[in-house]
Parts: C-alpha cells; sequence; structure tokens
C-alpha cells in the first residue's frame, strides 16, 4: 500500500505544481492547498504506516514498539493548522485584490501600481 | 609617523569647523602643516642617508598578520619629502588660484586628506595596509577630478579615471594575497626575505602581472593612459599635485618598493620596458600635436611616467639612479609648468595654445620660470632636467637586452619633447598678442612663487647636483637596487657619445619646432593624420564599454526580473525538480522491500477516488465543481490518516479542509468564472513539468519510508507522556505539554492571520 501513496503523494505533487503554474489565482490558491496536502502526506508516510494502533499510553503500556509514531503526526497537525492559516489569509488577500483590482489573471500583477 | 597620518586625516575634518573669518586662510594653515611635516621630514635625512631607516607598528589584526606599519628607508624618505614639499607649494597656490569659487573647504578638505593619504601609502611597510592608502588616493581624485562637477566632461572625466584606476587597484590586491600566501605574510620586510621564493614560484608571474595592472593603470601607462589628459578637467592645483607630481608615481613608487622582490627576472625586463617604451613614445608623439596647454602638458607626463617605467624596467644600476633622479626632476618641472598654465588660464581665459600669443612682456617673471621649466623639460643645461636627459641616455645605452632599440625610441622621444618645450614657449610667450585680459588678477605672489620655488631649486641642483645626489637619491636607489649604488652626480660629463647625443636631439627637435611654429597647417594636418592612424579614440571605447555593460546588465535583468509571477514559480520548480532527479540518480542504492499491493481494497479505491477528485479539480472549468471536488481529496486525506493510527490528524484535516471549503464557498460569490487563459501549449508544458516534479516527489516519498533513523524523541514522548504528563494520547500530550511553546507559535501564526484577514475585510477600499 505505500507504493500507492506515494503515487498519491506524487500526483498531489503533480497537480499543485500544475496549477500554481496558472495565471488565474483562485487556481493558485487551490494549487497551495493540494502541496501542502502533498506534504503533509509525504511526512506522514515517511514514518511508515501503522494500522489500527494509535499511539495512546497509560500506565499499564510497556511494548510501544507496534504503535504509530506521534512525532511525525505532531508534525503534520501543526502543518495542517498554519497551511489553514495561510490560505484563508490568502484568500482574504484575493478578495481584496480582485475588489481593488477587478482581475483574476496574475500578469496583470506585472505592476505595482493598481489599475485604474 | 602613525601620529602624523592621523594628525593630517583628523585636522582634515577640522577644516569645516574653521570660524568663517579664518576660512580665507585654511590653505595658508595646510602649507604650515606640509611646512612642518616637511621639516620634520627633512630632519631625517641624516639619518637615513647614514643608511639606517626608522620603522614604527601597530598591531591591526594580527590573526591575519595584519599591522599598521610605517617605514622610512631612503625610498619613502625621497616620496614623502616630494609629497609634503611639493604640497606646501600647491596648497600656498590653491590658496590664490581657489579664491574665485564655492565650496573651497571640500576642495581643500580632499587635497588635504590626499595629501594625508599619500604620504600613507609611501610610507608603508605592509602591502595590504599601502592598498587601502591607494584606495583612498583614487578616490579622492575621483572628487578632485570632478570638482567643477557641473561640467559633464568632468563628471565623466572623473568617473574615467575612478573606474581605471579602481579596476587595477583590484587587480593589484589580488597579485599582492596571490604572493603574499607564498611567503605567508603582506609585510614587505618579509617579502624581500622571501623575494627567492616568490620569484620561483608557479604564482609569480600571475602575480607579477596583477600587481602591474594596479601599477599601470594607476601611472597611466599604455593603454591605459588616456585617464590622465581626461583627468586634466580638473581645478589647475590638483593637475599640479595628484596628476603630475604624486599621485600618478604612485604606480612607479609601487615598482620601485617591490623592484627587490619582484624584479630582475626575465618577465620583468621584459613586459616592464615594453610597456614603458610605449608609454613614453606614445606620451611624446601625442603632446606635440595637442592644442590644449594642460592637455600637451598631461601627455608629457604620460612621456615622463614612460620613460620611468621603462628606466625601472631595464633594472641596472645606472636605470635605477636615473629613474630616482628623473623623478625629481619631472616632479619638479612638472608641478611649475602646471601650475603656470592654471595662471594663464586664469588671466587670459583659454588654455588654447592657437588663442596664446606674446605673453612675454605681459608677466616677465612668469616668462622666466616657464623657460627654465621648459629647459629642463627638454633637457638642456645648466638645468637638472639635462642632467636627468644623460644619465638616462646612459642607462639606455648599457641597458642589456633589446638595447638598441630601447636607444633609438628614447631618442625620437627625446626629439618630440624638445619639439614640444619649444612649442608651448613659442606659442605662449613670442608672436604677437593676441588677446585681452578677461580676469585682472592683482595679488599674484602666490601664483608665482610655487613655480619659481621649484623652478630655483632644479636651477640650483643643476648646478650643483650633489645637494640632492648623495643624500637623497643614493639611499633611494640604494633601496631600489638592493644594492649599493654610487651616485656622483655632475652638470658636465665631458666630450662623449652621450653628449654628441644630446646634441642631436636638440638639432633635430630645433627644426621640428621651427617647422611646426611657422606653419600652422602642418601641426593640422599632422593631427588629422593621426586620427586616420590611430582610429581607435580610447576614452570613447571606454565610455562604450561602460554603457554596454549597463546595457548587459539591465537586459540580464529583465530577462531574470520579467514580473511574471507563474514563469518565477516555473523556474524554482524545474530547477528542484532537476536537482531531485539529480540527487537521486547520484544515489541509487533504493532497495524495495515493499511490494505492490492492492489490499485492502477499500484502501485502493479510496486512493482511486482521491486521484480523480484530484485531476477533476485541476481540469474542471467550473469554480464550484473544483472546490467541491477539492474538499474531497482533502476528506479523503482525512480517511488515510483515521486508517492509518492517526486520529487528531483526521479529526484536524477534518475540520480544516471543512473551513477552507466554507470560505471558498463565501468567498467565490465575490469572484469572478474561470476565465480561459492559458494556451493549449503551455498547459501541456506545465503539465510535462508537473509531471516531472511529481514524479520525482513519488520516489523521493518511497525513499523516505526506507530510511529510518533511531527514533529516540518518539520513545521518550511514548515512555513519559503518561508518567509526568498525564496524558494518554501522545501526539496531544506533544502539542500542548512536551512541544507547547509551538504550539503556542502556531497559535500566534494563526492570530495574526485572523488579525490579517479582519483587516482586510474592514478597511475601505479606495476605489479609484
Amino acid at each position: 500500500m505505500e507504493i500507492l501513496l506515494a503515487v498519491i503523494v506524487g500526483v498531489l505533487y503533480a497537480a499543485g505544481v500544475y496549477m500554481l503554474l496558472r495565471r488565474s489565482i483562485v487556481k493558485f490558491i487551490i494549487g497551495i492547498i493540494f502541496m501542502s496536502n502533498a506534504t503533509n502526506l509525504l511526512v506522514f508516510l515517511s514514518a511508515g504506516l501503522v494500522q489500527g494502533s494509535p499511539a495512546f499510553v497509560n500506565d499499564t503500556t510497556v511494548d510501544t514498539a507496534h504503535l504509530a509514531d506521534p512525532t511525525p503526526q505532531a508534525l503534520v497537525l501543526t502543518a495542517i493548522v498554519i497551511g489553514l492559516g495561510m490560505v484563508v489569509f490568502i484568500l482574504a488577500l484575493k478578495y481584496k485584490y480582485f475588489e481593488i483590482t477587478g482581475t483574476d489573471d496574475l500578469d496583470q500583477l506585472k505592476q505595482t501600481d493598481t489599475h485604474p | 609617523m602613525i601620529t602624523l597620518i592621523l594628525l593630517i586625516f583628523s585636522l582634515a575634518f577640522v577644516l569645516f569647523l574653521l570660524p568663517r573669518k579664518l576660512k580665507g586662510y585654511q590653505a595658508i594653515f595646510i602649507s604650515f602643516l606640509l611646512l612642518a611635516v616637511f621639516g620634520w621630514l627633512a630632519g631625517k635625512i641624516k639619518l637615513v642617508s647614514a643608511g639606517s631607516t626608522e620603522s614604527e607598528a601597530v598591531d591591526w589584526l594580527p590573526q591575519l598578520g595584519l599591522n599598521i606599519g610605517f617605514l622610512l628607508d631612503g625610498l619613502s624618505l625621497s616620496f614623502a619629502l616630494l609629497v609634503s614639499g611639493i604640497g606646501v607649494l600647491v596648497f600656498l597656490y590653491a590658496h590664490s588660484y581657489m579664491k574665485s569659487y564655492e565650496g573651497t573647504t571640500k576642495f581643500f578638505f580632499y587635497l588635504l586628506l590626499f595629501s594625508g593619504s599619500m604620504l600613507g601609502l609611501v610610507l608603508s611597510s605592509n602591502l595590504i595596509q599601502l592598498f587601502v592608502f591607494w584606495e583612498f588616493t583614487t578616490i579622492l581624485s575621483f572628487f578632485l577630478i570632478s570638482f567643477f562637477h557641473e561640467k559633464e566632461e568632468s563628471r565623466k572625466a572623473a568617473f574615467q579615471s575612478l573606474v581605471i584606476t579602481f579596476v587595477g587597484g583590484l587587480a593589484m590586491l589580488a597579485g599582492i594575497l596571490l604572493l603574499g600566501s607564498q611567503v605567508g605574510s603582506y609585510e614587505l620586510n618579509d617579502w624581500i626575505a622571501g623575494a627567492g621564493t616568490i620569484k620561483q614560484s608557479k604564482l609569480y608571474l600571475p602575480g607579477l602581472l596583477l600587481i602591474l595592472g594596479g601599477v599601470f593603470t594607476k601611472s597611466a601607462q599604455f593603454p591605459f593612459h588616456f585617464w590622465l589628459p581626461g583627468a586634466m578637467q580638473a581645478p589647475a592645483p590638483v593637475s599640479a599635485y595628484l596628476h603630475s607630481a604624486t599621485m600618478v608615481k604612485a604606480g612607479v613608487f609601487l615598482l620601485m618598493r617591490l623592484s627587490p622582490v619582484l624584479g630582475g627576472t626575465p618577465e620583468w625586463t621584459s613586459i616592464v620596458p615594453m610597456i614603458g617604451v610605449l608609454t613614453m613614445l606614445i606620451g611624446s608623439y601625442f603632446a606635440i600635436t595637442q592644442t590644449d596647454l594642460k592637455a600637451i602638458l598631461a601627455y608629457t607626463t604620460i612621456n615622463a611616467l614612460g620613460v620611468l617605467v621603462l628606466l625601472l624596467g631595464i633594472n641596472t644600476a645606472p636605470s635605477v639612479k636615473a629613474a630616482v633622479l628623473f623623478l625629481f626632476i619631472h616632479a619638479f618641472y612638472k608641478a611649475s609648468l602646471f601650475m603656470v598654465a592654471g595662471f594663464i588660464e586664469k588671466k587670459t581665459g583659454t588654455r588654447d595654445l592657437n588663442r596664446l600669443g606674446g605673453l612675454m612682456k605681459s608677466f616677465p617673471i612668469t616668462f622666466v620660470i616657464t623657460l627654465l621649466a621648459l629647459l629642463s623639460m627638454a633637457g638642456l643645461p645648466p638645468m637638472l632636467g639635462f642632467l636627468g636627459k644623460e644619465l638616462i641616455y646612459e642607462a639606455k645605452v648599457q641597458s642589456p637586452g633589446f638595447a638598441s632599440l630601447i636607444f633609438i625610441f628614447g631618442f625620437i622621444s627625446n626629439v618630440f619633447m624638445f619639439a614640444v618645450a619649444m612649442r608651448i614657449l613659442f606659442k605662449v610667450f613670442f608672436g604677437k598678442p593676441v588677446n585681452s585680459f578677461s580676469v585682472p588678477i592683482n595679488k599674484k605672489f602666490f601664483f608665482v612663487f610655487g613655480p619659481g620655488l621649484l623652478i630655483l631649486l632644479s636651477l640650483i641642483l643643476g648646478l650643483s647636483p650633489n645637494l640632492l645626489g648623495k643624500e637623497i637619491i643614493e639611499p633611494a636607489a640604494t633601496v631600489v637596487f638592493a644594492q649599493k649604488v654610487n651616485v656622483e652626480l655632475a652638470l658636465w660629463h665631458g666630450f662623449n657619445l652621450v653628449l654628441l647625443l644630446s646634441a642631436i636631439t636638440v638639432v633635430v627637435g630645433s627644426v621640428l619646432s621651427y617647422v611646426l611654429i611657422k606653419n600652422r597647417s602642418v601641426e593640422e594636418k599632422w593631427d588629422r593624420l593621426n586620427k586616420r592612424l590611430f582610429p581607435v579614440n580610447l576614452p570613447h571605447v571606454f565610455t562604450r564599454l561602460i554603457e554596454s555593460f549597463v546595457t548587459l546588465s539591465k537586459r540580464k535583468t529583465q530577462f531574470l526580473q520579467h514580473g511574471y509571477h507563474r514563469y518565477y514559480i516555473l523556474t524554482v520548480v524545474v530547477f528542484t525538480a532537476a536537482l531531485l532527479w539529480l540527487q537521486l540518480i547520484l544515489t541509487r542504492g533504493w532497495d524495495f522491500t515493499l511490494s505492490l499491493t492492492l489490499q485492502p481494497f477499500y484502501i485502493s479505491g479510496l486512493l482511486l477516488v482521491i486521484v480523480i477528485a484530484t485531476v477533476y479539480t485541476t481540469i474542471t472549468s467550473s469554480r464550484t465543481r473544483a472546490i467541491i471536488s477539492m474538499g474531497v481529496v482533502g476528506y479523503g486525506i482525512a480517511l488515510l490518516f483515521l486508517y492509518y493510527s492517526a486520529v487528531d490528524l483526521a479529526i484536524t484535516q477534518i475540520l480544516s479542509e471543512t473551513l477552507i471549503v466554507v470560505m471558498f464557498v463565501l468567498i467565490l460569490q465575490r469572484l469572478p468564472f474561470f476565465a480561459q487563459l492559458s494556451r493549449k501549449s503551455s498547459k501541456l508544458r506545465d503539465l510535462a513539468i508537473a509531471l516531472v516534479f511529481g514524479g520525482a516527489m513519488t520516489v523521493v516519498s518511497l525513499m523516505a519510508i526506507n530510511v529510518n533513523f533511531s527514533s529516540p524523541i518518539s520513545e521518550f514522548f511514548m515512555a513519559n507522556s503518561y508518567k509526568k504528563a498525564f496524558g494518554e494520547n501522545v501526539v496531544n500530550v506533544i502539542l500542548v505539554d512536551f512541544r507547547a511553546l509551538d504550539t503556542m507559535g502556531e497559535v500566534t501564526v494563526l492570530v495574526i492571520a485572523a488579525m490579517g484577514v479582519a483587516a482586510l475585510f474592514k478597511s475601505k477600499t479606495l476605489k479609484k
């Protein structure tokens, strides 16, 4: 199953890059979301897949080897939240940008001045 | 000596604090300061001529072997005497000359700083320190040439000289570093002691060439000579000081300084004299047809610098002796000629030879001074110049190598110089007076004092040359030649070959100058011929070079900074993908223990859904569908997390995905529909790039699974999660306990993002 998941990571990255290269800003934002999902999955996958054994412990737990590795999970969790914050901010930025310039075309962003 | 340099530098700043009443006399104050320096140095003559030296050193960066060091020996003493002595006269002259201009304080500030830097340069015993002072003089020369900065030519000339000497200076620094690495030190003493090592090392030739780059640019040698005539845009005191007597001699000084270290090799005795001869010829040849008085002087200066370099390149005892003597001769007559030229320009409002004439009656004193200075330049008795010319002829006759060629060229150059001298004399002072005086100047004492004193010295020393010879020339020549050089000077050498040569020079030169003076059309025709013979105008070449460089960098910037967002991203992605693949291919050695399996089938099905949703998002032309299928991808990933024991991730992913979709939908109604912006070809190109990048990431993630570092952190978390933090869910405990500060940072990021969003939505749009 790891191989299939690795393919998924590749597909997500490819879709992300493809969307980043579009001129439409909305597509660009979707590209960012894909990239962030792909990266999360990559980090998660690199820890190895463990089925049905989340890292839950109590005072009777002795053997922890079969449990899922908690460190990558903690990292990915942080990444998801930060990614959310970023996407929301970009969306707000995009909203304002469109309100002022009236365009969705990134090529129009060449100038620093707003269009009259 | 350190205190001396520091004193000069700090007093330069004091100039700005002088009360208004004293401002008019600042040049006089500086002259006294320099006179004191000169006196102090003169007091050391006895000591140095007895063969001892004086040195001072202070630690600067001892870790790098850099010390601030000063050395007073025969060579540095003679240069320092020139710098301070001529400095005194130039400042006195400038006192009168600069009166009518604005911004004199700035001018004297630069000029005084220059004196200090030049003294520092010649007294340095550490080569890095020498370089620092060298660059100081370059920068100050820039400011001084551009003193009349309202004129475009001044700015151009200043820029030109700055760039040329600066590039040369950098080459010199590189050379110093190269050769310094051979002896492990930048101290002059170590270099002289390690001369053998340096000469034998492989880096000798590159090092020598680089240092010569500095020497030749600073001392206006061919093909860099053209900046010097340009620098004539500077006020006359600057020309007299920097561009005749001192700064342009810095290169010559360095040649002399390093002659014991680098000199005497076949490379040295072939490259250095060759450039010297070329420069000498070019200087004298082009001096003849110039009509601007200062330009003539500039070209004759180039000639003199060529002669000096040639003599040092020959590198025999007589040639070194002649070089040191000629250094003084040239400084004396050229500084005074420049001062006279400035005076004449002030008085008549022109420097054009063809508009001048018959000034003898109006300025008898100036006439006498110029006459004697030109005699010295032409190499006629009884001036010191005669002595110099005799010595130079002697050195050339005795030079090893291609002596006969040097000799013939030297003869030609001397004939030209003689003709130039006569031409100036007759054009300016004889003939019918052609102009009315534009600016009456009453106080002219200081205008003639400096040149007068220098010429008087030149005359006295010409008559009894040993006043200079034993005490100053001999110690200096001894330092340069690194062996005892005996200097016995006499005006009269008896009848010999050299005297005969001088006589022939005079005869041929007289004929040439007679033709030129009598018939103005000859001069014009010659000038035209020159322009046809030498069609390359070096200053223009330089300007075009700089312009094309600017255009090139502009184009390069436009190429790299095109302003298209997606091409920036494209560049980044393509390079990242290329590097990733390169590293993957280099590493190889991936051992796949994993087997491809579709079990369990519901996960395979989920993955299929994710892929379909992903692809659909990228190709749909509807915004709503794109966002919904994007949400499907996110939820699918959440399910994956859930299945593979990451409960918290699944929850977070679902929450955040929901929020994103909601946000999108909220904003979507305000956003435009997707427009078909890209052409098919660019879509295909982007697709290819995306697939290459995605492929790389797939392989990377496969390899990442196989990389298993030991996981002590996780073990620690697992072992202590319940015991110390009283939490069963290890992931949660990590976030809120073990790494609570990181979570705090994360929360801060979210708060900032939320504030940003609020600000963006609340602020009123300024619609135009």
